[in-house]
């Protein structure tokens, strides 16, 4: 059979008019695009793409089903390996996992493996009909701390071995990064929502506006509410800043901030209280998916010009490709090899109660160019002097990675972080203190959704095998 | 959801509420605050905790209507219920070895005052207040302040009550005549706060200002509380919901502080001006 040697393209919304409203941009595969997609698989003997998906879910085996067109069949293949499919056929960075590695991709573009696991998963979430079986309890009860990846798959894990789960939120709405971070144009909050759905079925218990560490220590959660384990999912922490001059101005936002007015607060609801600036000239410092996430939400909030700064070139930018194809498709403009030096307010000394005082009136940047290549392989940028420029713009969005949040650290005694802030855990997830697990974001800093997945599944196993003893 | 077991006006635009929250009941000192949001499309506020009640599982809250969100809180009946509500947040008031303080507090920022003045007067420790208001009219919590303070100072901008003045005259008075304090622990509008920091610094009383930044999580995730700190001459990034919301005001960069303060004042306008219409609609 001959090869087809393209991906079956992904239909998406109008990149003009994508970029004034929220709607997811990708719209997923047809049936039949999809069993065409299937059929591009070669079903190679060593098959590459499944040991390089964190999670190792046997790939060939359920694109196999596709092929055949039993879509419920892949799912319950998937299944095995993945709780959030439909999160993570959306947002895997497929290039440099799962497809990455595709044999296929070595003279032809890789199978669509993230396009497909998207189909089969909307599919179901479609499709079925039964709730999941609630499995009958163990008397064993589990306390998962933080509803993002980690701790839902951790929580979906246990309960599904007969584990009484509580998951405790410190925010009003279950998810994590992916309700409050994730825009909606990505990742529709209702798929979320649905998974969500799907563990309560299971008996997970979910209570948000329960801050860890505040409300309730991890000592408390043993003693006093008689938990047997608990797991720690409580993500990245803390959003970093460049500490340079101007950081303080009013238009000045962390990415977090940004994006929690935005997307959990749904500040682009004409309905919502919460304010956020609209409209205007934004500049968005990094070059990760937090950053393009950032620019394009300004876009869509009204913003007449958005630029991406970033101090690399567009090789070394960490985010999706798929996002960045995307995001240079509706407009951002790539000021690459930029380095942000200092943020300019406008002060009117005559008038000291202009209301424009202190407000951003642009970034003052550098620009860079690309040195030998540092210990993990990457070009490091290097200033050329005298080179700066001003950007004018009136929002700047710092979107440059985040630091561990110290809540759970200082309340919970003995429980040891390396010198980054993060949680020192073993193969088994389990930290330094007995009965308790972590994983994802907090362990690892900021990773991906798949990772932190996997992070769950692997101490809901270790959880397990300790309470089983 | 959280339900209003009693509800209180003050004056005319602050209302006392108490929530029933146990397990936000059960933890939380003087000092720390919490988040709520009255409904599903509405914003995430904070406000402080003001008293609580363990065994009853309540929590009290004073606020002062400024905008949209507290405009729609006033209208939240005793019976009936918020959406949100999430605490202790903040790191809790150092108030230990403090065995002489004054406390000074302006407008609403008093009620944020009273349970640090109620703890160390439990403590022991000789407690001075002194509670600034505009005029007589809006004066809230005279009674409560009288019963945990050793000394008691009202003043009122515009002489209708008490001391004819804002709170930094008769503290300044009490420090010229040789008073002396362990600390002054001073909470209200950032402008007052300035003033008493630097009142506090001519005659060299620690001084520990209780900060109020815009917040949204309230757990250190979004950054949007953060304010800047000069120490040791450098300056230093803060985020007012874990590490704060009390500063050394000595370190605090005031003008920054009021100027972010004021990052949404035109959008807010609006909104209260929407809300307002919106209740008057339902009035009719
Ligand atoms: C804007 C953005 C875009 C991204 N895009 C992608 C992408 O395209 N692809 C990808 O793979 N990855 C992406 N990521 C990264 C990915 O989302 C994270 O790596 C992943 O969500 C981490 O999962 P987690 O479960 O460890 O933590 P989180 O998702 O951060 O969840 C942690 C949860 O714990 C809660 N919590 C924190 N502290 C406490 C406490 N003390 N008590 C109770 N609850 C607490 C938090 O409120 C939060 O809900 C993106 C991240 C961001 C911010
Ligand atoms: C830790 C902390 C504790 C607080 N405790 C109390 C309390 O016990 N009682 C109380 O009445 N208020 C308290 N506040 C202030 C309270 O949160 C704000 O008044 C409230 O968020 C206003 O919401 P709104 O939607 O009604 O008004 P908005 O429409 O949001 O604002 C109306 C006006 O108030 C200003 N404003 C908004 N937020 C703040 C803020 N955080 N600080 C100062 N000015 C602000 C706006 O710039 C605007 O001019 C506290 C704030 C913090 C950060
Ligand atoms: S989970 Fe991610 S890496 Fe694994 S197969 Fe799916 S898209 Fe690829
Ligand atoms: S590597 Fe590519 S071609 Fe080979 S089994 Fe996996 S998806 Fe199919
Ligand atoms: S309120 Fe978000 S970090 Fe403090």
């Amino acid at each position: 059979m001959a090869i087809i040697p393209n991906k079956n393209p992904m239909p998406v919304l109008d990149a003009k008019l994508r970029a004034t409203n929220f709607k997811e941009v990708a719209l997923g595969y047809s049936e039949e695009t999809a069993v065409a997609e299937a059929e591009r698989c070669i079903h190679c003997k060593n098959r590459p793409c499944v040991a390089a998906c964190p999670v190792n879910i046997q790939i060939p085996e359920f694109i196999e089903k596709v092929k055949e067109r039993d879509f419920e069949g892949a799912y319950q293949i998937i299944a095995k390996s993945s709780s959030l499919p439909a999160v993570c056929g959306r947002v895997c960075p497929q290039e440099t996992q799962c497809e990455g590695k595709c044999t296929l991709g070595i003279r032809f573009e890789p199978v669509g493996i993230g396009r497909l696991e998207r189909f089969v998963a909307d599919y179901h979430l479609k499709n079925a009909k039964e709730a999941p079986a609630k499995v009958e309890s163990n008397g064993k009860k589990v306390a998962v701390v933080g509803s993002g990846p980690a701790g839902l798959t951790c929580a979906g894990d246990l309960a599904k071995k007969g584990y009484e789960v509580t998951v405790y939120e410190a925010l009003h709405t279950a998810g994590g990064v992916l309700v409050y971070g994730i825009p909606e144009f990505r990742l529709p909050k209702d798929i979320v929502a649905q998974e969500v759905d799907t563990l309560k079925q299971l008996g997970v218990k979910v209570e948000t506006n329960v801050v860890i560490g505040k409300t309730l220590t991890i000592d408390e959660l043993f003693e006093e509410m008689g938990f047997d384990a608990v797991f720690i999912g409580s993500g990245a922490g803390l959003p970093n800043f460049m500490n340079i001059p101007g950081e303080g101005l009013k238009g000045v936002y962390s990415a977090n901030e940004y994006l929690t007015r935005a997307n959990l607060m749904k500040a682009y609801s004409e309905k919502a209280d919460t304010p956020i600036s609209k409209g205007g000239k934004v500049a968005v410092v990094g070059g990760g998916n937090v950053a393009m996430d950032a620019a394009r939400t300004a876009l869509r909030l009204g913003a007449e010009k958005v630029y991406i700064v970033y101090r690399r070139s567009m090789e070394e930018l960490p985010a999706r490709a798929e996002e960045v194809e995307h995001a240079i498709e509706e407009g951002i403009d790539f000021r690459l090899l930029n380095n942000p030096v200092e943020i300019l307010g406008y002060n009117n000394p005559e008038n000291p109660r202009d209301p424009k005082n202190g407000c951003v009136e642009g970034i003052k940047c550098i620009k860079m160019q690309l040195g030998e290549p540092d210990e993990n392989g990457r070009r490091r940028p290097i200033a050329i002097e005298g080179s700066e420029f001003i950007l004018d713009v009136d929002t700047v969005i710092m979107a440059i990675g985040t630091s561990p949040n110290p809540l759970i650290k200082d309340t919970t005694k003995g429980l040891e972080v390396n010198k980054w802030g993060g949680i020192i855990v073993n193969e088994e997830n389990l930290t330094s203190r007995e009965g308790v697990y972590a994983g994802g974001d907090v362990v690892t800093g900021a990773a991906t959704v798949i990772s932190a997945m996997g992070a769950g599944k692997v101490a809901a196993k270790g959880i397990d095998d300790y309470l089983s003893k | 959801m959280y339900k209003i077991v009693s509800r209180k006006e003050l004056n005319n635009s602050v209302t006392q509420l108490e929530v029933l929250a146990p397990l936000v009941a059960n933890k939380a000192k003087p000092g720390q605050f919490i988040i709520l949001r009255v409904d599903e499309m509405g914003e995430r506020i904070p406000l402080t905790v003001a008293g609580t009640n363990p065994e009853k599982g309540t929590v009290k809250i004073i606020f002062q209507v400024v905008g949209g969100t507290t405009e729609k809180l006033n209208h939240v009946m005793e019976g009936e219920h918020i959406q949100d509500f999430v605490g202790p947040l903040g790191t809790p008031s150092e108030l230990e070895g403090l065995e002489k303080v004054c406390i000074v507090g302006g407008g609403v920022g008093c009620a944020i005052a009273l349970p640090i003045a109620e703890a160390l007067n439990e403590m022991g420790a000789h407690v001075t207040s002194i509670i600034g208001f505009r005029s007589k009219d809006i004066l809230i919590l005279e009674d409560e302040f009288k019963t945990c303070s050793d000394k008691l100072i009202v003043t009122t901008d515009d002489g209708s009550y008490g001391y004819h003045g804002n709170v930094t005259g008769p503290l300044k008075e009490m420090l010229e005549n040789g008073e002396t304090f362990d600390e002054i622990i001073t909470i209200g509008p950032l402008i007052m706060m300035k003033f008493v920091v630097a009142t506090a610094k001519q005659f060299n009383v620690p001084c520990t200002v209780s900060m109020n930044p815009i917040m949204i999580d309230g757990t250190g995730m979004c950054g949007g509380c953060r304010l800047t700190l000069n120490q040791d001459g450098k300056r230093v990034t803060k985020f007012a919901c874990v590490d704060g919301p009390d500063f050394n005001g000595y370190e605090v960069d005031f003008d920054e502080a009021m100027s972010r303060s004021r990052m949404y004042s035109d959008f807010e306008k609006h909104a209260y001006e929407e809300t307002c219409n919106l209740f008057k609609k339902e009035v009719q």
